[in-house]
């Protein structure tokens, strides 16, 4: 039962990163996008992190999918009819070929690999009380670190887009 | 209760990677580059959830993901920050069209 509900998202998230490659509108894409970000999310909750699955939903969907859907509706140079953002796929045979080969590549070597895995997996009810722990006792420096990161990057990215503005 | 083994995890981790490679490799857009780099980044983060259950006591590998998720998202912001300016000065955001350093 919990096998086919992991197909079921598993192929949910393969199939829109396929249509995301295959498409033209970019728009779909970045729909795609969403819809293959909800499949991951739910891979997260079959590998018990729920806490990241949350974070997953909350940070793509509510940040970055906003962002990049801003991003492509203000960098269109002329309009092709009704909201039609078409992108040229470039190169495709040889581009394909080579993900083709790396992906064939991998699996042989997941499946000939013999992971030396500390213990067996072990079911839990929340990880949300040991991440919160860890974040604040042994992380608590990256924790740090990333606070100030987001700071920076909050400035950055305002500077360069008030810059534009008045350079308009 | 049956248990999902690890290899799927990683297989899923592994397609959605190579066809996040193809998407940033093909996609003649900047934006399109950017989406085949946040299913690679999503790939990883697969792969070091799936190895974190088996370490229940200190959750390293999740600790990792939300790392890299905070890392992405940054990655995203100032990338289409930066995509914006190049728009403004090329009128185009098609990579190879982009090809003077100095405008």
């Amino acid at each position: 039962m919990e096998l086919v509900a992991f197909y079921i998202f598993a192929t949910l998230a393969v199939a829109a990163a396929l249509f995301i490659l295959f498409t033209r509108n970019l728009m779909y894409a970045a729909f795609c996008l969403f819809l293959s970000l909800v499949g991951v999310a739910a891979l997260y909750v079959f590998a018990m992190a729920d806490f990241l699955a949350v974070a997953q939903i909350m940070i793509y969907v509510g940040g970055v999918l906003v962002l990049l859907v801003f991003g492509i509706m203000l960098t269109q140079a002329k309009r092709t009819g009704a909201n039609y953002v078409e992108v040229e796929n470039g190169g495709q045979p040889l581009r394909l070929t080579m993900a083709a080969v790396l992906l064939v590549l991998l699996i042989k070597v997941i499946y000939a690999a013999d992971f030396a895995l500390a213990g067996e997996y072990q079911l839990q009810k929340s990880t949300i009380h040991t991440v919160g722990i860890h974040l604040m006792t042994t992380h608590l420096l990256p924790f740090e670190i990333i606070a100030v990161l987001l700071l920076a990057v909050l400035t950055g990215t305002g500077y360069m887009a008030y810059n534009r503005i008045k350079s308009l | 209760m049956t248990t999902i083994p690890i290899t799927h995890f990683l297989v899923v981790g592994a397609a959605l990677f190579c066809i996040g490679l193809a998407v940033a490799t093909t996609k003649k857009n900047a934006i399109g580059i950017l989406l085949g780099l946040e299913l690679m980044l999503n790939a990883v983060n697969i792969n070091l959830v799936a190895f974190s259950r088996h370490d229940p006591d200190l959750i390293r590998g999740q600790l990792f993901a939300l790392f890299v998720m905070v890392i992405a998202v940054c990655e995203i912001a100032i990338a289409l920050a930066i995509i914006l300016r190049v728009f403004d000065h090329y009128k185009t955001i098609d990579p190879d069209k982009i090809n003077r350093l100095h405008g």
